[in-house]
């Protein structure tokens, strides 16, 4: 199953609203256990009026669909689908928060309501007033990927045309505090360009939003296509993950000879990123590596992020020095395969093509 | 591809019962699960009633065939319980050689724990057990399944508030007929939580009294629990291994209100337009759908915008319909799969089930419910309606065999 893709967008913690200064000037944080999104400046893609009540969550995802389908000239999308690892986690904060200080009474039933998984996807259906299919994925890290099989499913079967599919997940102080307790991230402060340098235990905690609109035509608009996805729950050993892998290779792009370049989803810790040194020791040959959680971070939707930067690679035929893992060189870019992992039990991958 | 995909088993646990024969008996008996809350400490213990799955943790624990070493949800154990359940019925015991997948559906995952874990949070961010939280995430419970089962060419979770499940037999069926899965085991789960019983309350839709769904003096919802789910498979599989099948996925349609956020449009334009998608999909005319299983929630604003979706599309020939949510309380995310449950035990004994507590027509719309429990009604096509905060609109079409 293949989509061709037509808009893409993303508010991450890189300046990714304008798709050509990302590429260019790569963020750098110096001394940090997080990244936090560079939020742009709403009332350029929402209602002032409708956006006051929006948790931050809401507003970054309601304001990146508005950019991806404004730059894909679709008003009226066939489907809204959207993944995310832990929804609208501010307002389950805030609810839960008064419920305990309130003692059950007089709440404000405003964070419950925005607490819902679903709620960025109906926002933007609201906003759009669109009666089309509408779904939401919340399986960690098979969030985004989910919606994506789901958006490129309804292409497939004629049910629409073109649809818009998201991934979005927020980071707050409570999530990153409960998060770090388990062990998550990396104890001291970090610049984040260097991540894979530190040896330690743990990674770099992350957000992002990024939506992207599919097309089942080529059209004027379109940047790249998206030629297959799949996903691997809890693979037995780096092995296995190999062999699937190097089928999925073979089916999507004809075989890891016409890959230009891989982007992997390593995090900085040693024990998650056994998987990737392992492939990029043995399947990966002599392709052209790059990682991305440097500049993104670690999220259950940063395979999102992850889509956002091969679509980006491939229409500006650039490749920043910065998330490169080898000094192999890189000719014009057809053929890019992304493969990410999340706690090293929900692994997915896809191929995405110029065209 | 498949073009026709089948039901071969079904599982289910509420305040009915813990499996499906007692569920049946409860149904047949009309006997609701509403009660009084004993799950949790709330200060609305003596004044709002609730439809809880009658055991502990430690009870579920040893029906879901796990140690309660005090790692799983509620969410976890009620899901595994209708889960084994289905598994079971459609006698799938090795998954070598066919592709098989599990999707399920929650709206707050692992709160029952969460919660425990936030409150001890917020007196000291040092507190609060860790293991406490670790389920939180809607993804825990369906890994739980997943693990315990042996499920794992395909793992995904639903969440569209109160839709989700219905959602998650509308995917199943689909990746079925897409040729990507052979069988699904898709459904969905949701514990009582203490931040939904307050969620709701805070909306100001509980009914202190306990819902009467299509009345015309309805006050709201009660909430319920629990879990439901449906072993759906390829006609090829079925018939290769000559199964008994219990019913067929013969339509679905998804479609959003885009009125608001929490309430439903006055015309009930999602409502219509997921109702009139699954009958497309079905290769049916309305007037052959022979029973609604409506999505009847008991507040004044879905029954109104729900029924006179009903009326636009079926006009003259209104089949029998009926909520059965003051048997079982809302359950949330586990509500369209536990309903779906319900449709294809009707299918299979050819029955009807009352709407409870139903006494007055509702003036707008001047159609009744289903009264009482019918036995031996012709039965074919049966439609499941689903709707959820967000306008996240969801119908299924199950028929017969």
């Amino acid at each position: 199953m293949e989509a061709f893709i037509d808009g893409i967008s993303a508010i991450s913690p890189q300046k990714t609203l304008d798709g050509s200064v990302f590429l260019q000037e790569l963020q750098e944080y110096k001394g940090v256990h997080a990244l936090k999104c560079i939020e742009p400046p709403y009332s350029d893609f929402l209602d002032p009026m409708a956006s006051r009540r929006m948790s931050r969550i809401v507003k970054m995802g309601a304001c990146a669909a508005m950019k991806c389908l404004k730059e894909a000239s679709l008003e009226n999308p066939g489907a809204i689908i959207t993944g995310t690892g832990l929804g609208c986690i501010e307002d389950t904060e805030k609810f839960l928060t008064s419920l305990y200080t309130n003692e059950e009474k007089l709440l404000n039933p405003t964070p419950f309501i925005q607490s819902t998984h679903n709620t960025v996807a109906a926002a933007i259906a609201l906003m759009l007033k669109c009666n089309s299919y509408n779904n939401t994925y919340v399986h960690r890290g098979f969030s985004f990927e989910s919606a994506l099989l789901d958006g490129l499913m309804l292409l497939h079967e004629r049910t629409a045309e073109r649809v818009l599919v998201g991934g979005l997940d927020e980071l707050t102080n409570h999530s990153f505090a409960i998060t770090n307790r388990l062990g998550f991230w990396k104890r001291q402060p970090i610049d984040s360009l260097r991540l894979l340098e530190y040896k330690s235990k743990g990674s770099l905690a992350g957000e992002g939003v990024a939506f992207f609109a599919l097309n089942r035509e080529k059209s004027e608009k379109t940047i790249a296509m998206i030629r297959s996805i799949d996903t691997i729950f809890n693979p037995g050993t780096p092995a296995e993950t190999e062999r699937r892998l190097s089928v999925f290779v073979e089916k999507a792009a004809g075989g890891m000879g016409k890959l230009d370049l891989i982007v992997l989803g390593m995090n900085g810790d040693p024990e998650m990123d056994e998987v990737y040194r392992h492939l990029v020791n043995t399947l990966f040959g002599l392709v052209p590596c790059a990682f991305f959680k440097h500049i993104c971070g670690e999220y259950d939707t940063a395979s999102s992020f992850a889509l956002y930067l091969a679509a980006a690679i491939l229409k500006e035929q650039k490749v920043p020095e910065a998330i490169r893992l080898d000094k192999r060189s890189i000719g014009q870019i057809k053929n890019i395969l992304v493969y990410n992992h999340v706690r090293n039990s929900n692994h997915s991958m896809f191929v995405v093509s110029a065209c | 591809m498949s073009d026709r995909v089948f039901v071969t088993g079904i599982g289910v646990i509420s305040a009915l019962g813990f499996d499906i024969d007692e569920t049946a008996s409860a149904l047949q008996k009309s006997k609701s699960g509403i009660g009084r809350i004993s799950l949790f400490d709330t200060v609305y213990k003596e004044e709002i009633p609730v439809a809880e799955v009658k055991a502990s943790n430690i009870e579920l624990a040893e029906r879901a065939q796990v140690k309660q070493d005090g790692l799983f949800s509620r969410t976890s154990l009620l899901g595994l319980i209708a889960a084994r359940q289905a598994l079971s019925q459609a006698q799938v015991r090795d998954f070598a050689g066919t592709r098989t997948g599990l999707i399920s559906a929650t709206t707050t995952g692992g709160m029952d724990r969460s919660e425990r874990f936030f409150k001890e949070y917020l007196k000291n961010n040092r507190r609060g057990r860790l293991r406490d939280i670790v389920t939180h995430d809607c993804g825990n419970s369906t890994e739980i399944i997943a693990k315990q089962t042996g499920i794992r060419d395909y793992v995904t979770t639903i969440s569209t508030a109160c839709s989700s499940s219905a959602n998650a037999i509308l995917l199943g069926a689909r990746l079925v007929k897409n040729g990507m899965l052979d069988r699904v085991l898709a459904g969905g789960v949701d514990a009582l939580t203490l931040f939904t019983l307050n969620g709701f309350n805070s909306l100001m839709i509980l009914d202190r009294n306990g819902c009467k769904p299509f009345d015309e003096e309805r006050n709201g919802l009660t909430l319920g629990e629990g879990a439901g789910f449906l072993m759906i498979e390829s006609e090829r599989l079925v018939k290769k291994q000559g199964k008994t099948i219990l019913g067929e996925v013969k339509g679905y349609g998804n479609a959003c209100d885009a009125h608001h956020q929490t309430a439903s449009s006055p015309e009930g334009n999602g409502a219509y337009l997921s109702m009139e998608k699954a009958l497309i999909t079905a290769g049916l005319k309305p007037a052959m759908i022979d029973y609604i299983n409506a999505h009847g929630t008991g507040t004044k604003n879905n029954d109104l915008s729900e029924g006179i979706a009903i009326k636009r599309l079926f006009q003259d020939s209104v089949p029998a319909f009926s909520s059965t949510k003051a048997y079982t309380g809302h359950t949330l995310g586990a509500a369209g799969a536990i309903e779906a449950v319900f449709c294809i035990m009707a299918l299979q004994h050819q029955w009807l089930y009352p709407n409870l507590n139903f006494r007055q027509t509702m003036k707008e719309l001047g159609f009744s419910p289903v009264a009482s429990f019918q036995h031996h009604v012709p039965v074919r096509y049966i439609m499941s309606n689903s709707f959820g905060f967000g306008g996240n609109n969801t119908s299924i079409i199950f028929s017969g065999c």
